[in-house]
């Protein structure tokens, strides 16, 4: 199970490596940033919805987002989105739920992304 | 045939440490700055991977599927809720991954609200995948963020199984391959 996973693993270690140093702290931040307010929290919700990043990774990628100073509900915001909502799945999850159940439950769960990021703000 | 299937899958990986390697010789900076990252992230990920899988491994074996299921249809009220949260928690994987899991739920009787309310469970709050979190983004940050996705996916459950009533059912798909 760990051995079929390594290659992947590495790969995308690596990706995240070169995207460390590729991405700008300055376009990251004024992407993301204190100063790009709710304009910012919007733009990773969508990032997060539509980004396909399995889990182990989006950490250590939301931990360098705190590095360079993205808010910590931006960043509860895109974990959040990233993991609840998908885009890019949407047609496995058609298929199981019907297409009423699968916008819904991705609607709502867009819209929890930022009560939680909301929830994130006012406790830390 | 083996070691083609190894070189294949390692191929881009190989490519990487040639970079790197190359890098070092001619002493290119972005080469060499891509690589303390790069055993930085390495390091994190080899002290817990051991770990999660280990984790994931037992509650494959020691969680015997048919009783759980038992308990979250539309009489098993709190308690069913609580079974079904349990349960994904102790799962790991894509969101997608849980999807024939809700289908054979539903098959076997569980409720729309429970249904929903594992999906979002299996998706923000997996114990495996907290350690990690933890491991990367803080105790205080983790804890918080799982803490406050919990009242958000059950309410969520909720407004799911009034939107769809009680007798909603996930569909076996006809020509998506089951996981």
């Amino acid at each position: 199970m760990f051995l079929s996973l390594l290659p992947s693993l590495l790969i995308v270690l690596a990706l995240v490596s070169v995207f460390l140093y590729v991405m700008p702290e300055k376009t990251l931040s004024s992407l993301l940033g204190a100063k790009s307010g709710f304009l910012g929290v919007v733009i990773a919700a969508l990032a997060g919805s539509v980004a396909l990043i399995p889990g182990f990774i989006s950490y250590p990628l939301a931990a360098i987002f705190i590095k360079r100073g993205i808010p910590l509900p931006t960043v509860a915001v895109f974990i959040t989105t990233l993991m609840m909502v998908g885009i890019m799945t949407m047609p496995i999850e058609i298929a199981y739920f019907g297409k009423k159940a699968a916008f819904m439950r991705n609607f709502l769960s867009f819209i929890g992304a930022f009560i939680i990021g909301l929830l994130i703000g006012v406790f830390l | 045939m083996k070691k083609k299937k190894i070189l294949k899958d390692y191929f881009w990986i190989i490519i990487f440490f040639i970079f790197i390697v190359g890098s070092m010789f001619i002493n290119y900076e972005p080469g060499r700055q891509i690589y303390i990252n790069f055993e930085k992230f390495f390091i994190e990920m080899i002290l817990f991977l051991p770990l999660m899988f280990v984790f994931v491994g037992l509650f494959d074996v020691w969680v015997p599927k048919e009783k759980v299921e038992r308990h979250v249809g539309h009489e098993g009220g709190i308690t069913g809720t609580f079974w079904i949260i349990l349960l994904a928690t102790f799962q790991a994987g894509p969101l997608y991954g849980a999807f024939p899991v809700a289908y054979l739920l539903s098959k076997k009787g569980a409720s729309p609200r429970n249904i929903f309310i594992y999906l979002g469970a299996f998706s923000c709050m997996k114990l495996p995948m907290l350690t990690f979190e933890i491991n990367f983004l803080g105790l205080k940050f983790s804890l918080l963020r799982t803490l406050f996705s919990l009242p958000v996916f059950i309410i969520i459950g909720i407004i799911m199984e009034y939107y769809l009533g009680k007798d909603y059912k996930v569909t076996q798909p006809e020509n998506v391959k089951m996981g």
